[in-house]
Parts: structure tokens; sequence; C-alpha cells
């Protein structure tokens, strides 16, 4: 009888092109490599330098989100990029992407949008692949069973020219989630429970997988939220099981397998699953009934409390006094009723319909409180369509909200989407370090739902005070 | 690269934990498509005041931290994004070794690509060293050893494989290049 595996290993030992040894780590071979504007021009760079080729462009897919406008005039080219470095940038992407014959979808594609969310959406996204990508929220793709994971440019370089990486075998964590997220609560808060539970970097050197009857009730959206912050974390990756829901998720997505492949698709994608005796180097346990919406209050993503809650009590650790002077709290304050400036609901970790059609339905009939202003920035640009033809569009703007084109806009104030210094931004992005959105800018992370309820009061609020 | 066998210095302490890579260099910086020039924007947000002169409270704008290669600093160092940037920024400034007790993954993957030493210690050394700012050290990848003033020798943990290329100033991009022959057979396994 062969050794139980894990879906980790499983997948892992599918892309050995050269074991690990006690000398050298394995050569992985990687399924499919996303590529952005900001962490490629380098490896394109070095490529050239070298006279290699990409070895496979049919497995490479480039994309702009990062520093690229959100404004329609902007992006659609009724005026120039504003931002001259990010215009640069997004050109030079084009030329690399043209002279190594990569696919690219461009500022004028009807399919561009956030890395993370148009991979699942082109159905490129598939259970057991290796994916990569420059960019630590490639753990998203993790929700299909997929390794994915977060590279540096010299490695972009790496999978350019070799389609491989050198890594060495990280520890499994399995993290186990019982009972079922109340009414309200969501993906986004059961993994902000998860990083305040186990830490920053309480996932560090180890892969998780997700697993447990909570986890196998959320939708692919949910999942990909969940999987999207493993690296708060500081985990390599996170997974969960491919399932009926996964498939049906991918069914008929245009670069899914089709017709007779996908029947063997499936087949084998229902062998990834962990054998049900493997062990993990650590597993974890959390309650999903017990959590409650969730926002931070600190300056990264563990310092989370219940939106009902409060900010810990007083203590004598310098970090904590330094997160609570640079948000502008005090000990044990409460968290509900203080009053917010920004609201933004986008990034890869939710900007996607179901997201969008959460806060939506909350804000209907709904006018933003005074002096708020909210940002509402689809994952892409198929998101976006998919939301007009549905009207959100309109509920947002009703209600006093910009309504944006795709990218990563507000999430890491690096294109023109920022907030000012000292100003508190409810944002439904996964980091709320210092200066993440803009020099002193005050970052809250939560969920869609406790975003556009606390949009509307003008101060954080618990979205379950609108149902 | 430049070859890292071994180098002494003063360190630079920086003692907080959880120093995130939007620290090390904020993410408006990143609009670039070349590697040099990023370690005038290192620690931007902290190193400078709003007008853009520089923060004299912060350590790395202290006189005593001219030319200090080694910076010490809190637990889980680089944790966040996946910038390359990061220590793009932290050898352009000069920092050539970094001691904490745990960094990020990402963050020492790039680091050990980029001729910068992620050295991992156990919290009693790292105490010491916060409390020593200024102390003279050597990292020495020979031995794979820190070593402290008063002939103490802190072994750390480093793979072989990213020492080897350290020691060599070689990239590992050729190794992954000699590998094409498994790489064609994988792939004809898989087509």
């Amino acid at each position: 009888m062969s050794t139980p595996k894990t879906l980790f290993q499983k997948v892992w030992e599918r892309h050995e092109v050269v074991p690990q040894t006690a000398d050298t780590p394995a050569v992985i071979y990687i399924d499919l490599h996303l590529i952005h504007e900001v962490t490629s021009p380098q490896a394109f760079s070095e490529l050239r330098a070298r006279g290699l080729p990409v070895r496979r462009v049919d497995r490479t897919l480039g994309t702009m989100d990062h520093s690229t406008p959100t404004r329609t005039e902007q992006v659609f080219g009724g005026k120039p990029i504003t931002i001259e470095s990010a215009a640069k940038q997004v050109k030079q992407l084009e030329v690399n992407c043209a002279e190594f014959g990569v696919e690219l979808l461009n500022l004028a594609s009807d399919i561009r949008g956030i890395v993370h969310v148009i991979g699942p959406e082109l159905g490129a996204t598939q259970p057991g692949k290796t994916i990569v990508c420059g960019d630590s929220h490639t753990s998203t793709h993790g929700a299909f069973g997929a390794l994915a994971f977060g590279i540096g440019s010299t490695e972009v370089g790496h999978v350019l020219a070799t389609q491989c990486l050198l890594q060495s075998k990280a520890k499994t964590l399995a993290i186990h989630v019982t009972g079922s997220l109340k009414p309200g609560v969501t993906a986004k808060d059961l993994v902000l429970a998860i990083i305040g539970k186990i830490g920053v970097g309480g996932g560090t050197g180890h892969v998780i997988e997700f697993r447990g009857p909570a986890i196998r009730a959320l939708n692919m959206d949910e999942r990909m939220t969940v999987c999207n912050m493993s690296i708060e974390a500081g985990a390599r990756a996170g997974m969960i099981a491919p399932d009926e829901v996964t498939f049906e998720y991918l069914k008929g997505r245009p670069r899914a397998p089709q017709g007779a492949d996908w029947e063997k698709a499936v087949a084998d994608w229902r062998t990834l699953a962990g054998d049900d005796d493997a062990t993990f180097d650590r597993e974890v346990t959390i309650d999903a009934s017990a959590v409650e919406p969730m926002i931070t209050w600190g300056t990264h993503p563990g310092m989370v409390a219940p939106v009902s809650g409060s900010v810990p009590a007083t203590s004598a650790d310098p970090v904590f006094d330094r997160a609570l002077a640079y948000m502008g709290f005090s000990a044990g304050q409460k968290l509900s009723g203080s009053p917010i400036n920004v609201v933004f609901i986008g990034s890869c970790t939710n900007s996607r319909l179901s997201d969008l059609r959460a806060a939506a339905a909350l804000l209907k009939g709904h006018k933003l409180a005074r002096g708020v202003q909210m940002l509402v920035v689809p994952g892409s640009q198929q998101v976006k369509k998919q939301a007009e033809a549905e009207g959100l569009d309109r509920i947002f703007i009703e209600a006093g909200a910009e309504w944006r084109e795709s990218g990563c806009s507000m999430c890491l104030g690096m294109n023109g989407d920022t907030v000012d210094k000292g100003n508190y931004s409810l944002s439904t992005s996964n980091r709320n370090f210092e200066g993440r959105q803009g020099p002193g800018a005050r970052t809250l992370l939560a969920s869609p739902l406790t975003a556009a309820a606390s949009a509307v009061r003008g101060a954080i609020t618990d979205p379950r005070e609108f149902m | 690269m430049d070859p890292f066998v071994s180098i002494t210095s003063s360190t630079v302490v920086l003692p907080r934990p959880d120093v995130d890579t939007d620290q090390i260099i904020p993410a408006r910086f990143l609009r670039a498509t070349d590697k040099a020039g990023f370690g005038k924007h290192l620690f931007a947000d902290w190193r400078y005041l709003v007008d853009g002169r520089p923060n004299p409270d912060f350590v790395l704008n202290k006189p005593e931290s001219a030319g200090c290669h080694v910076l010490v600093a809190g637990d889980n160092f680089g944790c966040g994004s996946s910038r390359e940037h990061a220590p793009w920024a932290l050898t352009d400034f000069g920092i050539r070794a970094v001691i904490s007790t745990s960094f990020a993954d990402i963050f020492r993957s790039n680091a050990l690509k980029n001729g910068l030493v992620p050295v991992v210690v156990d919290s009693g050394t790292l105490q010491w060293l916060i409390a020593n700012p200024g102390a003279k050290v050597t990292v020495d990848l020979t031995s794979s050893t820190l070593k402290l003033p008063g002939d103490r020798a802190v072994p750390f943990p480093i793979e072989p494989f990213a020492r080897y290329c350290l020691m060599q100033g070689v990239d590992q991009l050729g190794y992954l290049l000699s590998r094409d022959a498994e790489i064609t057979a994988f792939e004809k396994r898989h087509a």
C-alpha cells in the first residue's frame, strides 16, 4: 500500500521534474504562469540579456492591473494615463509580450482584470495545476485545488525561460473549519478570524489546506477569498480540495477542458483530494459558527476583532502602542460607531460578482453618509459587464459611490487611487499595513457587507443591523 | 552578482516585528522597469518626513548607521507582498545581511537570489543584538555562522544550494537551464 498523501503532496509529486536532494531543491514544473506589468519587466530584461526565448508561451498569460488607472477615460484612451511611470510600465508590458509572443490582455481587452480574478473566470485556473505569478496573492487560485503561490521577479524570469522553479517542499498545515457561518458572516470574516487565531507568521513555511464542512459549504468566490488571504498568515499557499462546486464553476468556461476532455479531466480531478489517513505537520480547528463579522483595528491583518467588539485593552507592548498611534485608536475603544472617510469595495480578495451583489443588496435604497467617499472597483471587465447587466452599478451610483474600471485600485495606492493621510478607509482588500493605501492612510479590513453598512452610517457598522 | 563569502559590519537595529515589504519599499515606488536605484526609497515612509527631509529619529538616518551592511530586525521580517524590489532596495542601500528570528517565505527566497543573506537566530541572540546596537558582527557563509563580539559564534540555517550560489556569485537560472533534458522529457510525458 502506498503512503497516504495530502492534496498538496499529490499536486507536488505530479510536477516533480527533478526531485529534491540534500544539496539541491526540487525542479518543479509550472502549468500556468500569470504575468502583470509591475513584477515582469526586469524578468523580460534578463531573458533579453541572455538571448533566451519564453519557453512556453502557451502556458503564459499577461494582464495589466496593479499600476493601471480605473477611470474610464484613462483606461479607454480618451485621456492619457496621468501617472507617467505607470504609462511606461503598461507600454513596456505590451512591448515585452509582443516581442516574446506572450498573450496579453491589454487595457482595451474586454476580458482584462485583476490577475487573480481573470485566471479562474476564464477557466485557466484548474484543479491539480501549478500556478505562479509575481504576486503574493496567487494563493487565491488554490481554491480550485491548484498549488498556487507568489514568486519574485527573478523567479518570473526562471519560469519564462524554463517553465520550472527551484523549490523546497513546504510543510503542511490543515485548518479544519467546523460548523457553519451565520447569516451576515462571510468568507472574509472567516479568513480574518483564522489569521487572528494563527497570527501573521502562523503559516510560514507551510501550505495550508482548508478543510471541513464550513469550507465545503462555500461557493468558489468565497473559497477564493479564503485562499487569497493565506499569505496574510504567512503561508506559502492555501488549498481547498476540488469538489462538485469546483467542477460546476469551471464547466463551460472558455479555457477549461471541453467535451470528452472535460469528463476525463473531472475524473482525474476527483483523485486529487487528500487521502483520508494522510497526516499534516500541523492541524488547527476553528468553529465557523462562532465567527462574527470581523474588522482589523491595527497595522497588520492579525490585529483583528469582531465589529461588535473593541480594540484590545492596554498592554505594555510597544508594537501594540505603535499600531494604535498610527491608527489613531485608543486601547479598549469600541469599534462599532467609529467614523470612517472612505469605503473601498474591490481587490483580488473581494471584487467578484457575488461580493458586488452582496454589497449592492445591502446598499439598495440607501445613500452614503455625508462626507463618505466610496469606490466600487470590479475585479475584471467581465465582472463589470455582468454587474451592469444586473443593474448593480446603478445601485452603487445612486447611493453616491463611484463605479470604476477593473484593477487593483485602492488596495495598494500605486495607480492614482489613494487614501489621504490620516483618513480611515474601510476596505475589502487584504492588507492594512502602514501606508498601504497611501502615506498615512488608515486601513480597516472587512467584508463587502460590513463595507456597505459602514458606508451608509459613515462609521464602522455591523451589517446585521441592516438585516 | 558579487560573491558573498563573509562580511563584517556594525549592525543597524530596527527592533520591530512583522516589518512588511510595503514598509521596506512602498508600492508607489514600484512603477519602474529596471532593478536599479531603489535604495533611495528604502523604508521611505519611516525614513523621510512628509516634506521629504530625512526623519532624524529613524535609525537609518543616524550618523552611526552610515556604511553598515547588517540589519537586525524583529520576528517575521519581510512579510506581505512578493515584490523583489524589497531586497533590491536593501542591497542598493548597502545592506547585505538581515538578522531576525524568522523571515517570510517569499522575501527569504528573493533575498537569497540577490546576494542578501537572511540570518535566522534564536530569540536570545536577537535580544542581545537589539540590546547592543552597532555591535560588530561577521556573517560568514563558509561556516554558516554569525560571529558575535567575544568569540561567540551562532550557526544559522541556509539551504546548501542557495549558499553555493551566493558564495560563487552565480544566479540559479544557469542550473535550471542545465536541466533542460529532464524538463523536455517531463513535457513529453505530460503532453
